[in-house]
């Protein structure tokens, strides 16, 4: 066996060993491992994808003396190792983003605690990308819960008191309708192991036994996962969540925590009951309906919002419902763009959060939408990556989302009879998004009075004053920039990887 | 032949005391305890004032039911449809409960070859003789690991919500202190001569639970949570005082990040030795003996000390908001 296979699980314990090491750490060292930490395994991901790029198949790992169905293992293939890649960057882009934020809104003696939150973080999504098996899935589904918590409420102030408790709530009905999915599983087919799931499952569908509890169970699953990951009815924790929290919190929650939920689901359809089978349930559908009526409230209410912040964050619940969408149209094609769209709206979103940040620096931290007039004149850095960011999530060419609405308007036009309603719902869409995102680059690029800016004190912010925010979003920029440039390639290796799930 | 004692005599003698405790005359413990009627809970008159106008104002906008009609009706609306959807999910789920395989029956889908394993040769492979904890500790230890690190994680979150930070000012040590102690009587008597007697035996039985995890019923888990308890119980009696001579939130954190690093540092090689197809020398031992079993007696005692303080933790965060 190479050295580098050992890198999957070495990143896993790397990041569990982390978060213990910051609570006894000061503050400020913790940040500096908390970075370390995540560049250590984003370029051990890179390693990793590159060796299966290489071998051309994936490969299991056995964690422990005892193979798959006794004891635990992980399992890599060209989709996972690009992920766990894929989400080392956007985490680290977005701690450097939020540094300032961070040493203001953090009250210092707990400062150490959020790099803990982080760390763990970061294992929890590693290990939901790489694990095998359903229960291992369901304990680290439970960290990340948790520690999302804690990055709410870090920031302490009434609303985000608030926004933590109701995230809890709901969240904590999504792990255990999860939950009793997998023990409904565990009870028809005898396994946790997603290998062996698979099997069974496929036995069972074709003999046609125990096709209720199988049902029932994939719809716990997902509507669990769904609401965790906020589809549309069930959303209302995600505007305070994300529009109240600091700068970091909010970006790596929009951008990380509930696209690792999503890559979760994708994982189940394909490695635990078999896309033919889920598609012939018709649990697809209502995913499919939920995600179309979310792109179309979620862009409404954003457009009713008047703080910044949390406009970008109903934006989120719209793309969220693209995504479904996608997995709704049934076929590979659609999951292909669902799989883009998870990283093309990370990268958009969290770019939207740090921009956002910056342009209400300029305007006296207010995040009201009339205050951001002339804000792009007044930070110009912040100004530009906003308007990339928003191009982006319109669907402008040359950026990653302009990529994601191509894919998913071919694998509409591709599905029969879900044709017509996707591309209404696309074209809809689209011009919701270009509805507020517009206004709000119009906003900021309209000169404001000389006088009023003398009265509300808005300041000049340029970007040598706040270095590691402006690194961070020229490293967005750049990123959009290559998702929606040089998309060919990605989406290719998503194919292969995809493949390498059955 | 007794002699008679003289009255003052006879109320000196313990059987007068007796006596007296019997008939109720006199409560012994009158005196001797110090206690501290209750306060009545008193409120600032400003924050009364600003209360009721700020539940005024939200009760105008939002429950004020009787003026405000979108309000009636999503009300009569939201109460018929979780009544609905309650009923739904209940009728689906026992649906779903029906057609699952019927109890105890030996050719259910669970019992397959990976059970066969566990209980058949679980004590060859592991050297446990507790199936059990054979298995979270041994042939799914990975799950366990992620586990641990949940109620480690649990404790920062609680930490983070409820610590009072003593940079600040706003919140004076001592007057979080007071105020811990102002619904209590201090020194109690029975209490403290109760915990006297049972907190050794309490943190002795949680050692002996956590120690003999492999060879029998217990384990890191439910050692650590009796040994919190005692805990608890001893500073219920004696105060923060006595407790923080040993037990901070810097041992606390000290202690845990021991316990974790301990924990994934030897996972760390058993996964590696395991996947890599290389022997590992750690030795089985004979099962029974307590030290057997190889790694699973150092997974529970680390796993006993991350539950302790976890526990202990909660309290006192709950109580006093820092120690």
């Amino acid at each position: 066996m190479a050295f580098v296979q050992n890198l999957p699980f070495i990143s896993i314990i790397l990041s569990l060993f982390a978060g213990p090491l910051s609570s006894i750490l000061s503050g400020k060292k913790a940040k500096w491992v908390n970075l370390a930490v995540i560049t250590i395994i984003g370029c051990m991901s890179a390693a990793v994808l590159g060796f299966v790029m290489q071998s051309g198949k994936p490969y299991v790992y056995m964690m422990g003396h005892f193979p798959a169905p006794w004891g635990n293992e992980i399992r890599v293939g060209l989709l996972e190792a690009a992920m766990a890649l894929f989400f080392c960057i956007v985490m680290f882009l977005c701690m450097l983003g939020g540094s300032r934020e961070r040493s203001l809104e953090v009250e210092e003696p707990k400062e150490n605690l959020y790099y803990v939150m982080v760390n763990l973080l970061l294992s929890s999504l590693l290990a939901l990308i790489y694990t095998n098996d359903l229960f291992t899935a369901y304990v680290f589904v439970e960290i990340n819960t948790i520690s999302a918590c804690g990055l709410i409420m870090i920031r302490q102030n009434g609303r985000t008191i608030e926004a933590a408790t109701r995230y809890m709530i709901m969240s904590l009905l999504g792990s255990g309708l999860f939950l009793l999915g997998i023990c409904f599983l565990y009870d028809v087919t005898g396994h946790l192991l997603m290998s062996n799931i698979k099997e069974q499952v496929k036995i069972l569908s074709e003999t046609g036994t125990y096709h209720i509890p199988l049902l029932v169970s994939l719809g716990l699953m997902s509507i669990g996962l769904a609401i965790k990951s906020a589809l549309y009815p069930f959303h209302a924790w995600l505007p305070d969540a994300y529009g109240y929290s600091t700068l970091s919190s909010a970006a790596i929650l929009s951008s990380l925590v509930s696209k690792g939920y999503i890559f979760l689901l994708v994982k189940i359809f394909y490695r635990v009951i078999g896309f033919d089978v889920v598609r012939d349930s018709k649990v697809i559908n209502v995913l499919f309906v939920f995600g179309i009526i979310g792109m179309i409230v979620g862009s409404i209410d954003a457009i009713k919002e008047s703080n910044i912040r949390r406009m970008i964050a109903y934006s989120s619940i719209a793309q969220i419902g693209y995504i479904y969408m996608g997995f709704g149209l049934g076929t590979t094609a659609g999951v292909i763009a669902s799989v883009f769209h998870i990283i093309s709206h990370a990268a958009t979103k969290a770019l939207l959060f740090v921009a956002a940040s910056g342009l209400t620096d300029a305007s006296g931290d207010s995040t009201d939408f009339f205050d951001l007039t002339g804000a792009g004149y007044r930070n110009k850095l912040a100004g530009v990556a906003f308007t990339v960011g928003s191009l982006s999530m319109v669907g402008f060419p040359m950026f990653a989302g302009f990529i994601s609405k191509l894919l998913f308007a071919q694998a509409g036009v591709e599905s029969s009879h879900k044709m017509l309603m996707t591309l209404v719902a696309l074209a809809i869409s689209t011009v919701l998004n270009a509805v507020y995102f517009m206004k709000t680059v119009i906003r900021i690029y309209t000169p404001e009075w000389k006088a009023g800016i003398e009265k509300k004190n808005f300041t000049k912010v340029t970007a040598v004053q706040q270095p590691a925010k402006s690194v961070a979003l020229v490293c967005f920029i750049l990123l959009n920039l290559v998702l929606g440039l040089g998309s060919e390639p990605i989406i290719r290796l998503f194919e292969n990887g995809l493949k390498m799930f059955a | 032949m007794s002699k008679r004692l003289s009255d003052e005599q006879y109320e000196k003698t313990k059987s007068y005391r007796l006596k007296q405790w019997l008939d109720g005359t006199k409560d012994l413990y009158l005196d001797a305890v110090e206690m501290k009627e209750q306060q009545p809970f008193q409120e600032d008159k400003k924050l009364i004032e600003k209360r009721k106008k700020e539940t005024q104002r939200r009760f105008a906008r939002l429950y004020d039911v009787e003026h405000n009609a979108e309000m009636r009706i999503f009300r009569k609306i939201y109460r018929v449809f979780s009544v609905l959807f309650c009923v739904f999910l209940v009728l689906m789920l026992l649906t779903a409960v029906s057609h699952l395989p019927v109890i105890g029956n030996p050719g259910n889908p669970t019992n397959n070859e990976v059970a066969q394993r566990y209980i058949e040769s679980g004590l060859q492979e592991t050297g446990a003789v507790n199936i059990v904890t054979g298995m979270i500790l041994d042939y799914r230890a990975f799950d366990t690991l992620g586990e641990s690190h949940v109620l480690f994680i649990a404790t920062c979150t609680v930490l983070i919500l409820l610590r009072i930070d003593r940079k600040k000012g706003k919140n004076e040590p001592g007057a979080a202190l007071e105020s811990d102690r102002v619904h209590e009587p201090k020194n109690d008597v029975i209490l403290q001569t109760a915990a006297r007697i049972l907190v050794p035996p309490i943190v002795i039985f949680g050692i002996y639970v956590i120690l003999g995890g492999h060879l029998g019923p217990g384990g890191g888990f439910s050692g650590g949570a009796i040994i919190g308890a005692g805990l608890i119980l001893y500073l219920n009696a004696f105060g923060f005082e006595k407790t923080e001579r040993f037990f901070t939130a810097k041992t606390y954190k000290k202690l845990s990040f021991t316990a974790l690093a301990c924990y994934s540092l030897s996972k760390c090689y058993s996964f590696y030795t395991g996947a890599n197809h290389i022997e590992s020398v750690i030795p089985l031992g004979t099962p029974g003996a307590i030290l057997s079993s190889g790694l699973i007696l150092v997974l529970n005692i680390c796993v006993g000390v991350v539950v302790a303080g976890t526990m202990y933790t909660f309290y006192v965060m709950f109580r006093k908001g820092g120690y």
